[in-house]
């Protein structure tokens, strides 16, 4: 595997630099069954999301549709057509988190970022996600940021929570 | 060992081959499954469901036409389980359906409607949710309205197999899902050929060609116009479909009637400009086989041009390999560049007050017209294009009783055409009717084949080549003695994407490649009546071959009105006056669509 994409240098290398990485992913994984999603994988590895251009970078280069990449990266909810926040927020969905208020913290975060799930706010810091179950359910409502978990929110909490970052 | 297997499908003993589905067994055997995303040939990857049956053993229903019969296998197409499970899938998919048949244009041709009655459902149970709805008429070829998407896939098979365009493909998942370009962008934002061979398949209303009925009302409503009409080759071997005919009825005379019926000032024929076109291209040929074979530089293969969804597929795909492209404008367009200039010069009357319709096999000829540099004095040398089915529609409209038309004539000057012009309409006869008058020019002597047909690029197969040894040429055409001619001739874009590659890397053994866009050629354009096989291509196929031999002038230079044209209008072949009217350029384009220079 290449350790390269897990010691992420984005914020200093340049846009070319970027895609030239991303053109060594293709030439090594090309012409491997199933690359498509390998070379993506890491693609948002490099690049820290797929935007369109991206995608048309790869598509040409691996002779595929372009609609056949942009089918795959919308497909699976683990790309991301958007840039991500300097920090990424994901709130529980699983079913205890959701009955015992996962849903208003949405609502709640939502309001202080002003962004959609899905979205990162104007200012580049963070990025709002839901995800299904994270096992924290006797716990319940937890939400994530970054690395770390977050037990038995409390919404009027949030602020000071995000306050952190 | 036997391919023959035996099974029972409802209680009765049936036999298939081995490697048939169960689906197929049925068929032969006259048991009929419903079915719907499933295409014989083309597309079979089970996505809908419909064609579910009882396989006796298995714990759940089987997709019947994915799954392949087996030897003692008892099947039951029809059994209470069947018929509630095919109900439930049918009821679900209209539960999101906008169910606005009475103003869809496929209101009675529609093949999920058609469904229904098979199975006996009207009205749904279920008043679900309905997905986005979003109509993309950007392009002025192709409507896509994903609201009466069934997400059965055929067009993504024919436009990335067949086709090798892969503009079509699904994106997001689950209830998001739509069958669209990368990103949801609209059709003209993508290296979408318009080829509308996606519109030929669509079982529903989701994919059609952008109407120009509304528009060819209002011009034959206007009494200040004069509305010229003109007609592909291919269109009189597939129209009678609309009213009943057999595939493979030439409606010749009954067309022209039915125009004239619903107004038409003139009507025209496009063959009379294929005649044209082989003049004015058969000459650019030999203009450049002369360069060649004189050690000047020549751009070779030379590859023809009237095929306006190859046109954009090779902008986009191969912009630098333009050059090897015909200047000839295609036929309908060359036309209608006559009909504004001879014709209206003729008549004493303001081109401008002319309206040009034609009738197409083809969808991207409705974007053709719309290329600015096919216009002379700033008026477009044709105004509006119909396809088959829009004309079909337009005869329904008028209240006109097609079967019982009598036979009428195209109109002078304008109408008159060789056998070689009909040959136009499919796959092998642009290049045939181009060798019958190239050879003949050449050396003084009747192209040497069996009623003049070159056998070898007569047929449906993808890639067709032939060699033709040039002996004894007239004095002009010395450098040709002993010169053996390669020729290739492929429709459909995968095909012709085969034929470009050796060109782009420079080992292209051919003089002249004839490319048509869609499988078959124009006889299965992206505007031709569906549903469009094999066995319904090789009937009109074998139409335009009889209309071909029965006419006595079958050589476009044989064409006593063309031969006038040239003396009274326009000079010669590839001169100042044809230059002008009958040839144009190309202009490299992205995978989007944007010029790129
Ligand atoms: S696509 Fe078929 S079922 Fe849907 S509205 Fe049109 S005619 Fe009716
Ligand atoms: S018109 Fe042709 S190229 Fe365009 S989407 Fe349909 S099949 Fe594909
Ligand atoms: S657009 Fe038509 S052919 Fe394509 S998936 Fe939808 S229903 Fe099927
Ligand atoms: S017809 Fe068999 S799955 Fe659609």
């Amino acid at each position: 595997m290449n350790t390269q994409t897990k010691t992420c240098t984005c914020k200093t290398e340049s846009e070319h630099e970027k895609l030239e990485r991303i053109e060594e992913v293709i030439e090594e994984y090309k012409d491997k069954e199933g690359s498509l999603i390998q070379i993506l994988h890491m693609a948002q590895g490099i690049y820290g999301y797929l935007p369109l251009k991206v995608q048309q970078f790869i598509a040409e280069r691996i002779n595929k549709p372009l609609s056949e990449v942009s089918g795959v990266v919308t497909f699976y909810s683990y790309f991301s057509t958007m840039p991500k926040g300097k920090n990424t927020i994901r709130v529980c969905l699983g079913t205890a988190c959701y009955v015992r208020g996962g849903k208003k913290i949405i609502e709640r975060l939502k309001e202080i970022l002003e962004v959609d799930v899905g979205a990162t706010t104007q200012d580049g810091r963070f990025t709002l996600e839901v995800m299904r179950c994270i096992g924290a359910c006797g716990l319940a409502p937890a939400i994530t940021i970054n690395d770390k978990v977050y037990k038995q929110v409390n919404p009027d909490k949030l602020r000071s929570i995000l306050d952190q970052y | 060992m036997t391919n023959t297997i035996n099974l029972t499908i409802n209680n009765k003993k049936v036999s298939g081959s081995k490697n048939d589905t169960i689906m197929e067994v049925a068929k032969r055997n006259n048991i009929i499954i419903p079915s719907l995303c499933y295409l014989e040939g083309v597309h079979q990857i089970g996505s809908c469901r419909i064609c579910v049956v009882e396989v006796e053993g298995a714990k759940t229903l089987q997709a019947s036409c994915t799954v392949k019969a087996r030897e003692g296998m008892v099947v039951h197409t029809n059994t209470e389980k069947v018929k509630k499970a095919r109900k439930l899938l049918y009821e679900l998919m209209l539960s999101d359906h906008p169910q606005d048949c009475l103003s869809c244009s496929r209101n009675q041709s529609c093949e999920l409607q058609k469904l229904g009655e098979l199975i006996g459902v009207s009205m749904p149970r279920f008043h679900g949710e309905k997905s986005k709805s979003c109509i993309d008429d950007k392009s002025p070829s192709i409507v896509r309205d994903m609201s009466k998407c069934i997400l059965c896939r055929r067009c993504v098979t024919v436009c990335n197999d067949i086709q090798g365009v892969g503009v079509l493909n699904a994106q997001n998942r689950g209830f998001m899902t739509t069958v669209s370009p990368a990103a949801d962008l609209p059709l003209d934002s993508v290296n979408c050929t318009y080829c509308g061979q996606c519109t030929t398949v669509c079982p529903v209303g989701a994919l059609q060609e952008k109407d120009s009925i509304k528009a060819v009302w209002d011009a034959l409503f206007d009494k200040n116009r004069r509305v010229v009409v003109q007609t592909a080759p291919a269109v009189r071997a597939a129209l009678g479909e609309e009213f009943g005919y057999e595939p493979g009825t030439l409606v010749t005379g009954k067309m022209a009637s039915a125009l004239k019926e619903m107004g038409f000032d003139d009507v025209f024929d496009t063959n009379f400009a294929a005649d044209l076109t082989i003049m004015e291209e058969g000459s650019e040929l030999l203009a450049r086989l002369a360069d060649a074979f004189s050690g000047k530089e020549a751009v070779l293969p030379m590859v023809t041009s009237c095929s306006p969804g190859w046109i954009k597929y090779v902008e986009h795909t191969w912009p630098d390999e333009l050059d090897h492209l015909s200047s000839c404008k295609s036929p309908h367009v060359m036309l209608g560049a006559l009909i504004k200039s001879y014709y209206a010069h003729k008549l004493g009357i303001d081109p401008e007050s002319l309206f040009v319709v034609s009738v197409m096999p083809c969808t991207a000829k409705k974007y053709e017209i719309t290329r600015p540099e096919l216009a002379n004095g700033g008026l477009a040398n044709v105004d509006a294009v119909l396809t088959t089915r829009e004309l079909a529609r337009m005869i329904k409209d008028s209240g006109i009783d097609f079967r019982s038309l009598e036979d009428a004539e195209f109109d002078n000057p304008l109408g008159l055409s060789t056998g070689a012009a009909d040959i136009f309409g499919t796959s092998g006869g642009v290049m045939e009717a181009a060798l019958r008058t190239v050879y003949e020019i050449v050396t003084g002597r009747e192209l040497p084949f069996e009623k003049l047909h070159v056998t070898p690029i007569v047929g449906l197969e993808q890639i067709k080549t032939a060699e033709l040894l040039i002996e004894n040429p007239l004095e002009d055409f010395l450098f040709l003695d002993g010169v053996t001619l390669k020729i290739a001739v492929t429709s459909g874009l995968s095909g012709a994407a085969r034929l470009m590659r050796e060109v782009a890397d420079g080992i292209s053994p051919y003089h002249f490649i004839e490319v048509m866009g869609c499988p078959g050629g124009c006889i299965s354009g992206g505007g031709q009546p569906r549903l469009t096989d094999d066995s319904v291509r090789q009937k009109r196929m074998e139409a335009i071959y009889r209309e071909d031999e029965g006419k006595t002038l079958r050589k476009s230079h044989d064409n006593p009105s063309v031969t006038k044209l040239y003396e009274d209008f326009l000079g010669s072949p590839l001169g100042h006056r044809s230059h002008e009217l009958l040839h144009t350029t190309y202009t490299p384009r992205g995978i989007y669509n944007e010029a790129v220079k």
